[in-house]
């Protein structure tokens, strides 16, 4: 059961109490999921696209259970854009790391053993980078189709 | 197995079409998104377990986005008139269409016997070249990892445009007059334009 604060339990803000209690059950083991088809992408099914778009879901969920200012405090646009940046700064990172080997994208990692959690050199490096990515961008967008403008203003007055 | 694709097919065009002629918003969209789920199951079938994956989530993402960003405005009804021309003209096109696409099919190669032979080289020698034993994500992060970065630059590319466009007003402190000068709109505006959220 994920711990949220108290205030949250407002009931003026998101939906019914029943949909919240159902997503404070559920959302760890959404984020919990995500994780493990990011982590275990080069051994099963999945990679770091879609358990990118999953922890994406998990947050979105939050969005749409608890209002959106929980939503925000948790991760910002600021964060979110930040989160997207690193990201792709990261996976270019590793990119050009492996000029120290050769070429760009070089393995320039060991490979490993097959079928262990640490194989495969660079490639869950790459997915966990693909994942903050997609993660924080989805998110981003899905702020800003349904916040922007509605929301972000009186954000913005209340810091000047 | 090729009798239920062809089921699966079959119901995806019908539920493209209800997508494309019902009127209200919110039917059309459902319809979509019934042709998504289709199209997870069709990859299932076809033994593509990550693009199942993929594909199952990133539906289930774009019915929430437009449940909850596109629904909200007003214009759930859309108004259609009836035009005789237009039906016929559509009609020819579609007999033409049908008939040079059974032409250009004939030439296809066949089901499962693709042309290149790149793709038998990376089944063959992907598990030990990559040391990934998930062969899909071998080829994507390792063998075409410049496709990869081509697709991370154009979701970084959509995303910085969708917030440029989308963000009514700037993040810096910004005089009236210069509210007034670029039509930067105020909070009353906001608020005729959007009733409730």
């Amino acid at each position: 059961m994920v711990n949220l604060p108290d205030e949250v339990g407002d009931p003026t803000k998101g939906m019914t109490s029943i949909v919240k209690t159902i997503v404070r059950f559920v959302l760890g083991i959404v984020i919990m999921f995500g994780a493990y088809i990011v982590l275990y992408g080069h051994l099963t099914p999945g990679g770091g696209f879609a358990g990118g778009v999953i922890l994406a879901c998990g947050y979105i969920t939050l969005t749409l259970a608890f209002g959106r200012e929980l939503a925000l405090r948790k991760m910002g646009d600021t964060a979110a854009s930040i989160l997207d940046n690193s990201g792709a700064l990261a996976f270019l990172v590793i990119g050009f790391l492996g000029f120290t080997g050769g070429y760009f994208f070089l393995n320039f990692i060991d490979h490993g053993q097959t079928f262990r959690l640490f194989s495969a050199g660079i490639i869950p490096l790459c997915n966990i980078a693909i994942a903050f990515k997609v993660t924080s961008s989805l998110f981003a967008i899905f702020m800003a189709l349904s916040i922007f403008g509605r929301f972000m203003s009186r954000l913005v007055e209340e810091e000047e | 197995m090729e009798l239920l694709l062809l089921i699966i097919l079959i119901f995806m065009i019908v539920g493209s079409i209800i997508a494309i002629e019902t009127k209200n918003l919110l039917s059309a969209v459902i319809s979509v998104g019934v042709v998504g789920f289709c199209l997870s199951i069709a990859f299932l079938i076809l033994g593509a377990p990550d693009i199942a994956i993929t594909q199952v989530v990133v539906e289930i993402l774009i019915l929430v986005i437009l449940i909850r960003a596109t629904i909200t405005t007003d214009n759930t009804a859309i108004e259609r008139h009836w035009d005789t021309f237009s039906f016929i003209s559509s009609l020819i096109f579609f007999g033409l269409f049908l008939v040079f696409a059974w032409l250009a099919v004939q030439e296809l190669p066949r089901f499962g016997e693709p042309l290149l032979r790149v793709s038998s080289d990376y089944l063959e020698t992907g598990p030990e070249k990559s040391g990934a034993t998930n062969i899909v994500t071998g080829i994507l992060l390792d063998f075409r990892a410049y496709d990869t970065i081509g697709e991370a630059t154009v979701l970084f590319t959509s995303i910085v445009g969708a917030f440029v466009i989308l963000r009514r007003r700037g993040r810096k402190h910004r005089k009236d007059m210069d509210r007034e000068k670029v039509g930067i709109l105020q909070d009353e505006d906001i608020k005729k334009d959007f009733r409730g959220f």
